[in-house]
C-alpha cells in the first residue's frame, strides 16, 4: 500500500474516532473547520490553475440559502436531498456566471468574482421579504435518511454528517488532479499559449473547473449552515471570501490535505484570537498571508512535506520524492 | 504535388514597422522546407501569422484549400498544423512524460474529462514512443525544470509531434541542442515525418542543418521572401549571401 | 427638470474624485505592471489623514482658511510616507513573480491597511464638514451646489493637467514613459528603474490620498470606503484603458455620471450600482477606450 493511501486511512480513522477523545467544544470547532475546508478546497483548486477568486462567498451563500429557503418554503427536511439541491444550485450559478467569468484571468478574474459576489450580497440584503435581510434565515435540524437526531446527539450527528461529505470531497478533488482536466488546469497556469496550441480551449478548461469550484463552494456553505443553524447575507461579503483565500494560502494550495489542515488551524486560531482586539483581525490575516507568501509559499503543508522528506531520506530503499 | 499550405500577399506591421510584407508562398504536401534569414527578417512573425497567433493586416492563408486566415491557434491546431517555438513553450511544473500525456489527451479530445486518470498504460506507452526519437524517453519522469536547455527545446518539438499533424512548423528546432545530438535527432525526425507524410517547415539559423535536410529554402529579408528554391542554388546567390550571412 | 442637472453636477463631482484615484492606479500599472488592490486603502488613508489634520488644526483656533492647507498636508503626508514604504518593502520583491502572487500580496496589504486605519482612527465615522461649509453655496440652474464642490472639481482638473504636463515635460516624466514602454531597455539605457518605480508609486499614492482628502469633508470617513474606491477605480481604469491618463479622465466621467444617475433614478440598487458598473464594463469593454492591448487571440 502506498504511504499516501496509508496516511489517508489513518487520518480518516482519526477523524472517525475523534469524538471519543475530544471535548464537545473542540468537536464543534472541528465540524466547522471541516465544513469550511471544502470552500477552501474550491479556492485552492482555482489557485492551482493560476486564478484567485475574491468572491467565493457567493457560492457559499448560494448553497446555504438554497437549503434555507427550500426548508422554509417547501418544508423539506431531508438533509441529503437538501444538500444535493444546494450543490446543484451553486453549480448552476457557477455554470451561468462562468460563461462570462471564464474568459478572464488575473486581476480581472479576481475583481469580477468580487464584484458579482457583492451584487449577490446586496440582493440578499435588499430582498428581505425573501431572504430575511440582515436577520438571515434560521436552519432547523434536518432529518438524515428520514431520522431526526435527538438533541443530545445532535452535535455528534452533525459532525459525522459533515465528515461523511467532506472526506469524499477531498478524495474526489485528489482524483481530479490526476484526471485530464486536472492536468489541463495546471497546464493553463504554466503555459496558456501551449494549451491553445494543443487545440484545447483555455476558456473551456477554466469554465469546467469553475463549475467544480462553485459546486464545492456551495457544498461548504450547506454544511456550515447545518452546523451553525443560521445563515446571513454576510456569507457573500468580500471579507468572507477573503478569509477563504487566506486559509487556502495558509494551508497550502498545492497539496490535497492543505485546505483541510489550514482550515482546522484557522478555526482554532480564530476562536483564540477573537478574545483579543477585533480591530486587528484583518491585519493579522494580512501579515500572516504576506509572511507565508514570501517565506513559505506552499503553506503549512511545507512543514509536513519537509518532515516526510526527512523520513524518506532515512529509509534506504525509498523512491525519490515527487 | 498538391499544395497544402499557401499564403497570399500576407502582410503584417507593428506600429509602423513592416514585419512581413506581401508574402505569397505555396508549400506542397510532404515538402521539407527551410526558412532562413537574419534576425528580425520576419520568420517568426510569419509562423505566428500562419498559425493564427497574429492577425494579418492583409492577405490570406489557405490550408488544404480552406481559408484559415481568421482562425485562432486552437482551430489551426485542430485542423492539423502544429508548431514548436523559438523559446520553448512547455509545462514547467510537470514532468516530461506528463507534458506529452497532456498533448495526447488533447489530441484525443479528452482534455476536459474530470475523472479517470490521465495516465493510462496505453497512453503512457504512446507517450514514450513520442519521446523516443528525441532521446527524452529516459527522462520521462523527471520534472521539466531539471532538463538541460537542449532537452527542453526537443520536448517542445516532441509536443508538436505528439499532435500527429499534417503540417509541422518548427521555429529553430536545433538551437540550444548540442551538435552531437542535433543531427542524430534531425535524422530520426525527418525520417519519421517522411514515413508519416508530414509536411515540415522549419526556421533555422544553422546552415548545416538547413542544407542537409531541406529540399527547398525560403529566404526572408526585411519581411519579404527574396529567394525560393533548392538550397544549393539559393545559397550561392550573392544577394542571398549578403542578406543572410552578411 | 432639476434631476438631470443634479445628475450632471454630482456626476462630475464623483468623476473628479474618481479621476484622482484612478490616475494614480493607472500610473502605477503603466510603470510597474502591477494593479494594486490596496490602492483604495491609500485613498482612505488620505481621507483619514486629511480630515484628521483639519480637526487638529481647527482645535488650535487658527484662522479658518488654513484648514484647506491642513487637508492638503494630510494628503501629502499620507501619500509620501506610505508610497516609498509600500513600494520598496512589498512590491519590489514581487515584481517578477506571477500575477496570482502579486494579487495576493496587494490583497494582504489591503487587509493590513484596513486595520491600521481602524487602530489609528477607530471605527466611528468622521464627519468633518468644516471645509465644505465654510465656503457656502451657490445656485446653479436652480440647484444648490457648494462652492467647495466646485473647488474640488477645479483642483482635480488642475492636478490632472499638471500631472500630464509633468510626465511629458520633465526628465523624470520621460523616464517613466520609457520604463512604461520597456523596462529592460530603459535599464540598459542607464535609467534607475528602481527609483523611477518608487517615484511613480509615490506619485500614485499621493494622487489617491489627495482624492480621499478632498472628498473627506463631503462624506462619512469610515472603514469600508477603501473597498468602494478600489472597485470604482478599477472600473474606471478598465474603461479608460490600463496605463492611460486620458482614459482615466474619460472613464472617471462615465463612471461618475453613471453612478450619479443610478443614485438619483434607482436608489434601491445604489449599493450594488458600483459593482454592477464594474461588471458591465468588464463584460463589454475589457480593453478600454485607450487601452494598448493587442487583443490576444488566446
Amino acid at each position: 500500500m502506498k504511504p499516501r493511501t496509508a496516511l489517508s486511512l489513518v487520518a480518516a480513522a482519526a477523524f472517525g474516532l475523534a469524538p471519543l477523545a475530544l471535548p464537545g467544544w473542540v468537536m464543534f470547532l472541528l465540524t466547522l473547520a471541516l465544513a469550511k475546508s471544502v470552500v477552501v478546497l474550491a479556492i485552492a483548486l482555482l489557485l492551482r490553475g493560476g486564478l484567485v477568486s475574491f468572491g467565493h462567498g457567493m457560492f457559499f451563500a448560494a448553497g446555504a440559502y438554497t437549503v434555507g429557503l427550500v426548508m422554509k418554503w417547501f418544508g423539506l427536511q431531508e438533509a441529503l436531498i437538501l444538500t444535493a439541491l444546494g450543490v446543484l444550485v451553486s453549480a448552476g450559478v457557477a455554470a451561468l456566471l462562468g460563461l462570462i467569468i471564464a474568459r478572464y484571468r488575473g486581476i480581472f478574474f479576481a475583481m469580477l468574482n468580487m464584484a458579482i459576489s457583492m451584487v449577490v450580497y446586496a440582493l440578499l440584503l435588499k430582498l428581505y421579504w425573501v431572504t430575511g435581510g440582515t436577520d438571515g434565515i434560521g436552519i432547523r435540524t434536518p432529518t438524515i435518511l428520514g431520522m431526526t437526531p435527538d438533541r443530545q446527539n445532535l452535535r455528534l450527528v452533525m459532525y459525522y454528517f459533515t465528515l461523511v461529505l467532506t472526506l469524499p470531497a477531498f478524495y474526489a478533488v485528489d482524483r481530479f488532479w490526476n484526471s485530464p482536466l486536472g492536468f489541463m488546469l495546471r497546464a493553463v497556469r504554466d503555459n496558456e499559449v501551449r494549451v491553445e496550441y494543443m487545440g484545447s480551449s483555455v476558456a473551456r478548461v477554466i469554465y469546467a473547473s469553475y463549475i467544480v469550484s462553485g459546486a464545492l463552494g456551495g457544498l461548504s456553505g450547506i454544511l456550515t449552515g447545518f452546523s451553525v443553524g443560521h445563515i446571513v447575507p454576510e456569507l457573500a461579503y468580500w471579507t468572507t471570501s477573503g478569509e477563504f483565500v487566506f486559509v487556502a494560502v495558509l494551508g497550502g494550495a498545492a497539496s490535497t490535505p492543505g485546505p483541510l489542515v489550514g482550515s482546522i488551524a484557522f478555526e482554532f486560531l480564530k476562536s483564540y484570537a477573537s478574545k483579543y482586539a477585533a480591530y486587528t483581525w484583518q491585519m493579522t490575516l494580512g501579515i500572516a498571508m504576506l509572511l507565508i507568501i514570501l517565506f513559505m509559499p506552499t503553506g503549512l503543508w511545507t512543514i509536513y512535506d519537509l518532515l516526510t522528506r526527512q523520513v524518506r531520506s532515512w529509509r534506504p530503499s525509498s523512491k525519490p520524492a515527487r | 504535388m498538391a499544395t497544402i499550405l499557401e499564403t497570399r500577399a500576407l502582410t503584417k506591421s507593428f506600429g509602423g514597422v513592416l514585419a512581413v510584407g506581401d508574402v505569397s508562398v505555396a508549400i506542397g504536401e510532404r515538402e521539407v522546407v527551410g526558412i532562413v534569414g537574419s534576425n528580425g527578417a520576419g520568420k517568426t512573425t510569419f509562423v505566428n501569422l500562419v498559425t493564427g497567433y497574429l492577425k494579418p493586416d492583409r492577405g490570406r492563408i489557405l490550408y488544404a484549400g480552406q481559408d484559415i486566415t481568421a482562425h485562432p491557434p486552437r482551430e489551426v491546431t485542430r485542423l492539423g498544423i502544429a508548431r514548436s517555438f523559438q523559446i520553448p513553450q512547455i509545462y514547467l511544473s510537470l514532468t516530461v512524460l506528463e507534458n506529452v500525456l497532456i498533448a495526447l489527451a488533447a489530441r484525443q479530445g479528452e482534455g476536459l474529462r474530470p475523472w479517470g486518470p490521465l495516465s493510462t498504460r496505453a497512453r503512457e506507452a504512446e507517450a514514450l514512443k513520442v519521446l523516443e526519437p528525441f532521446r527524452l524517453a529516459e527522462h520521462a519522469s523527471r520534472p521539466v525544470s531539471e532538463l538541460p536547455e537542449g532537452g527542453v527545446k526537443l520536448l517542445d518539438v516532441a509536443l508538436a509531434g505528439a499532435l500527429m499533424p499534417r503540417v509541422l512548423l518548427l521555429d529553430e528546432p536545433t538551437s540550444g541542442v548540442s551538435s552531437k545530438e542535433k543531427f542524430a535527432v534531425m535524422d530520426t525526425l525527418v525520417r519519421i515525418l517522411a514515413e508519416r507524410g508530414v509536411t515540415a517547415i522549419f526556421v533555422e539559423h544553422d546552415m548545416e542543418v538547413v542544407t542537409q535536410y531541406a529540399e527547398r529554402i525560403l529566404v526572408f529579408h526585411e519581411g519579404s521572401v527574396i529567394a525560393d528554391g533548392a538550397p544549393q542554388v539559393v545559397l550561392e546567390d550573392p544577394e542571398v549571401r549578403k542578406a543572410v550571412i552578411g | 427638470m432639476t434631476v438631470p442637472i443634479v445628475i450632471l453636477l454630482d456626476g462630475v463631482l464623483y468623476a473628479a474624485v474618481l479621476f484622482l484615484v484612478s490616475a494614480g492606479l493607472t500610473l502605477v500599472y503603466g510603470v510597474m505592471r502591477i494593479l494594486n488592490i490596496a490602492h483604495g486603502s491609500l485613498y482612505a488613508l488620505g481621507a483619514y489623514a486629511g480630515t484628521f489634520l483639519v480637526v487638529v488644526y481647527l482645535r488650535t483656533g487658527g484662522p479658518a482658511p488654513f484648514m484647506y492647507l491642513a487637508l492638503l498636508v494630510g494628503a501629502l503626508l499620507a501619500g509620501a510616507i506610505s508610497g516609498p514604504l509600500v513600494e520598496r518593502l512589498l512590491l519590489r520583491p514581487i515584481y517578477a513573480r506571477e500575477e496570482v502572487v502579486q494579487l495576493l500580496v496587494t490583497y494582504s496589504l489591503f487587509l493590513i491597511l484596513e486595520d491600521v486605519m481602524k487602530l489609528i482612527w477607530g471605527v466611528n465615522p468622521y464627519y468633518v464638514a468644516g471645509p465644505y461649509a465654510f465656503l457656502g453655496t451657490v445656485s446653479i440652474a436652480g440647484v444648490r451646489y457648494a462652492w467647495y464642490q466646485l473647488l474640488l472639481i477645479l483642483v482635480a482638473l488642475g492636478t490632472g493637467i499638471l500631472v500630464s504636463l509633468a510626465i511629458r515635460g520633465t526628465r523624470l516624466g520621460r523616464m517613466m514613459i520609457a520604463v512604461t514602454a520597456d523596462r529592460e531597455i530603459s535599464a540598459a539605457m542607464g535609467i534607475n528603474v528602481g527609483r523611477v518605480c518608487t517615484l511613480a508609486f509615490t506619485a500614485g499614492a499621493v494622487l489617491a490620498a489627495l482624492g480621499g482628502a478632498l472628498v473627506g469633508p463631503l462624506i462619512a470617513v469610515a472603514p469600508g470606503i477603501s473597498v468602494e474606491a478600489i472597485v470604482l477605480a478599477f472600473a474606471v481604469v478598465v474603461i479608460g484603458g490600463l496605463g492611460s491618463l486620458e482614459g482615466a479622465a474619460l472613464g472617471a466621467l462615465i463612471v461618475g455620471i453613471a453612478r450619479a444617475a443610478a443614485v438619483q433614478l434607482f436608489p434601491e440598487v445604489e449599493l450594488a450600482t458600483v459593482y454592477l458598473i464594474m461588471v458591465a464594463v468588464l463584460l463589454f469593454r475589457p480593453r478600454g477606450l485607450f487601452g494598448e492591448w493587442e487583443v490576444r487571440r488566446i
